[in-house]
């Protein structure tokens, strides 16, 4: 921030003389820019290293005050130009509002891409660099879309704020593993090559049912006190799974959990393997293509599920509770009941994805469930507009998959020396992005609400009347 | 002005001895009274007088400290109610259609769906991120939720929700047109002016297919033609749907227009109970409004201490 200030000087300098009010302005926006230039140097400048023998030496960067003071400039002489200024950073924002003829268009592109998505990736990189595209990015992303999207309808469409929804992530994929790993080859072990598809709906209804467990106690409670209880929940989930060793080997984690087949087809090289059957030529991509696939389909059947439910009674009773909980009550909508379906389908969701995350890491342990996870799902929610499925699809995308792309930034070592690492930068521009959003977008990306029910034309809903529930 | 020498209709609603504690506070005590169907039931009095907590524990919103609350319907009669109290359930359906409730012992939500008592409240709550229709709609839930086999039909799209959910708008169409917001019907709720809030909440409690409604308040903040607008709105629903009304107002012009039976609260302790005629001239009910002259003033509180006692 310092060096944003420091550029402004020369900006201002320019009308100073024009206008004795601009001048004063100007004068004092030169006073702080020098301020922030001269607290700059000590924290750009210098840099204190310890050298082979782990004795400190001081070590003067020339170019980073200097580089940051440029940047600093372009970036307020571009404010200062759109702004014709300087009003505030509201004022050169565009008040971009996504209308829902261009979103429906963009949500039907969006899918035709996501389906060619390992296509072009194949295309453009190659087989061996397409495994990282598909894998590392693409699945990871519809994961956290999936995640994104069963949040939604606690949070989003209930206003129930969920702080610990990764346990039921947790749930899902310590339920495949254990099924997979013990119950299934001991008891049925002809289920083996369908283990996955099996044990898919299961951990779905056992995420449900711990969803429904820690809503009957916890549901009496509002606001901030849910949150705080959710919270531990998580943490709970988290520490019995790290202690539980008999049944959870603890910090080793489990290993070895079979990957979904393809209909009972196992992708390997065997001659009952999926190459084989159809005549292929045997390579890993097979499976990470068909995981991508899956989880596509996952996602898909939470949106269609949650999109279809908001259209029913029930969903509708959400979206009522969300807006005013006492009128639902005075209306015979039974709050308790509605509040635990709401608890149960977003956490049945969590669980599929667990059990899908479980089947495609093959090996989980606690460290995958930790509190980190359900913030960025619950960010990925509060960003992308609470209650709007594309909305909190292209945060997720942006959250995840940002931090993807910018492993990929290696260019930027040509400009800032060969240590800088732009991942390690990635809290900062989280931290950056997200106050910008904030600023300009406050109730997330899309944050209007589409009515599910019209007489005569559908007339989309300002954020501003829609509630943000308090339950 | 109804002409009192009309025949007293069957009873709806006993309230029998309910008292009302916070802490020290009595709230309301040992009030009973009687709201009969068809009729239009007002309950006045000054600021505090203890309407609202009344209203509260009808709907459930309270659970009263003491006494009996029973919604009867169906020709039940006193023997089914203290029949009912003796087993502590919280209603009971006869085979010959009779009903009664005991609505102290039933929770709020349940009030609403069984009892059929709809309520509206002094600071409007509507669902103000929802459309005026999806607001009607909401309103007709359990019977939608019924329609789509708790969902599971529903997710399918059966003929039978896809039949239950146009009637649900075709009912909420009937509301919209009585509450003259046929134009407004795909706006938010939120951004309605405050008169079509109000005639908004009523259309809404009035479509959960109430045998009471309860309103609160409904003319506070209404100018002069929207209060006319709502008093015709009140005397249709009494004449043209089997739904009785329970309501508390300041607006005396609306109380003594358009009710049948007024009940005066002061301090929490009934003071008056009859026609709109017999309690305008009641020395209480204009001692508790208008205050007294100084040397009644001691006289007026022997009487007060005395009701409270």
């Amino acid at each position: 921030m310092a060096t944003i200030e420091t550029s402004g000087t020369a900006a201002e300098k320019s009308v100073a003389f024009t206008d004795g009010k601009v001048g004063r302005a100007a004068i004092e926006g030169a006073k702080f820019a020098g301020l922030m230039f001269c607290l700059s140097i000590p924290i750009l400048l210098l840099r204190i290293d310890s050298d082979i023998d782990h004795k400190p030496f001081l070590q003067l960067r020339w170019s980073w005050p200097l580089w940051a003071a440029g940047l600093g400039f372009l970036v307020r002489f571009a404010a200062l130009a759109l702004a014709g200024g300087g009003r505030g950073v509201t004022a050169w924002l565009p008040a971009v509002s996504i209308p829902p003829a261009l979103s429906r268009h963009f949500g039907s592109a969006a899918l035709v891409m996501l389906a060619l998505y390992p296509v072009i990736a194949l295309a453009l990189v190659g087989r061996a660099g397409s495994i990282k595209w598909i894998d590392n990015f693409g699945i990871q992303v519809m994961i956290y879309v999936m995640l994104g999207w069963g949040l939604n309808i606690v949070v989003g469409l209930a206003g129930l704020l969920d702080l610990g929804y990764v346990a039921f992530y947790a749930v899902g994929a310590y339920s495949y593993a254990l099924l997979a790993t013990v119950v299934i080859p001991q008891y049925a072990p002809w289920l083996t090559p369908w283990a996955f598809w099996v044990c898919l709906p299961l951990a779905g209804l056992l995420a449900a049912l711990w969803g429904i467990l820690l809503g009957l106690p916890v549901l009496r409670l509002r606001g901030d006190y849910l949150a705080i209880v959710t919270l531990a929940f998580g943490e709970i989930i988290r520490l019995v799974l790290i202690n539980w060793t008999a049944v959870t080997k603890g910090y080793a984690g489990i290993s070895g959990i079979p990957r979904p087949s393809f209909f009972g087809l196992p992708f390997t090289a065997a001659d009952n393997g999926f190459a084989a059957t159809f005549g292929l030529e045997f390579t890993p991509l097979h499976r990470t293509i068909f995981l991508f696939y899956v989880i596509l389909a996952l996602a898909l059947l939470t949106n269609w599920v949650s999109m279809r439910l908001r259209r029913l009674p029930v969903g509708r009773a959400w979206e009522a509770l969300r807006e005013d909980e006492i009128a639902c009550r005075s209306l015979g909508i039974n709050t308790t009941n509605t509040k635990l379906t709401a608890f149960a389908i977003g956490a049945s969701f969590a669980g599929m994805a667990g059990s899908f995350f479980a089947a495609r890491q093959n090996f989980i342990s606690p460290e995958s469930f930790t509190f980190n996870e359900s913030a960025v799902i619950l960010a990925a929610v509060v960003l992308g507009g609470m209650g709007s499925q594309l909305g909190v699809a292209i945060a997720a995308f942006a959250m995840v998959g940002g931090t993807e792309i910018l492993r990929e930034l290696d260019w930027l070592k040509a400009i800032f020396g060969r240590d800088f690492d732009p991942t390690q930068y990635r809290m900062l521009i989280f931290g950056f992005s997200m106050v910008a959003l904030m600023i300009w977008k406050p109730r997330g990306l899309i944050a209007s609400r589409e009515p599910s029910l019209f007489l005569r034309e559908r007339k989309s809903i300002p954020a501003a009347h829609v509630a943000e529930g308090t339950g | 002005m109804t002409v009192d020498t009309a025949p007293r209709r069957t009873p709806l609603l006993h309230v029998e001895h309910i008292s009302m504690r916070f802490g020290g506070l009595i709230a309301v005590n040992d009030l009973s009274f009687v709201a009969r169907e068809g009729e239009i039931t007002a309950l006045i009095g000054p600021n505090g007088a203890g309407k609202t907590t009344v209203f509260n524990c009808i709907t459930g919103f309270y659970k009263p400290t003491s006494g009996r609350m029973a919604l009867v319907g169906g020709g039940a009669g006193a023997d089914a109610v203290t029949a009912l109290t003796q087993t502590g359930k919280r209603f009971a359906r006869a085979d010959d259609g009779s009903s009664a409730f005991l609505l102290e012992r039933m929770p709020d939500f349940q009030i609403a769906a069984e009892a059929k008592v709809a309520r509206t409240f002094q600071n409007i709550r509507l669902f103000a991120g929802m459309t005026v229709l999806e607001n009607l709609v909401v309103a007709q839930h359990n019977r939608l939720m019924l329609a789509s086999g708790y969902t599971v039909g529903g997710l399918f799209g059966t003929r039978g929700y896809r039949a239950a959910e146009a009637d649900a708008v075709e009912k909420a169409k009937y509301w919209l047109d009585k509450a003259g917001l046929m134009d407004r019907a795909d706006d938010p709720a939120g951004d309605l002016p405050y008169g079509a809030q109000r005639r908004l909440e009523i259309a809404r409690a009035m479509c959960t297919g109430p045998r009471l409604l309860c309103l609160d308040e409904p003319a506070a903040g209404l100018n002069p033609r929207e209060s006319a607008d709502l008093n015709a709105l009140l005397r249709l629903i009494p004449l043209e749907h089997a739904t009785s009304i329970l309501l508390i107002e300041h607006d005396m012009s609306v109380v003594m227009e358009i009710s049948d039976h007024v009940i005066v609260l002061e301090y929490g302790v009934k003071i008056a109970d009859g026609t709109p005629t017999e309690v305008r001239n009641d020395q209480k009910v204009i001692a508790a409004y208008l205050g007294v002259e100084d040397e009644e003033v001691e006289a007026a509180e022997q009487v007060v201490a005395e009701i409270a006692r």
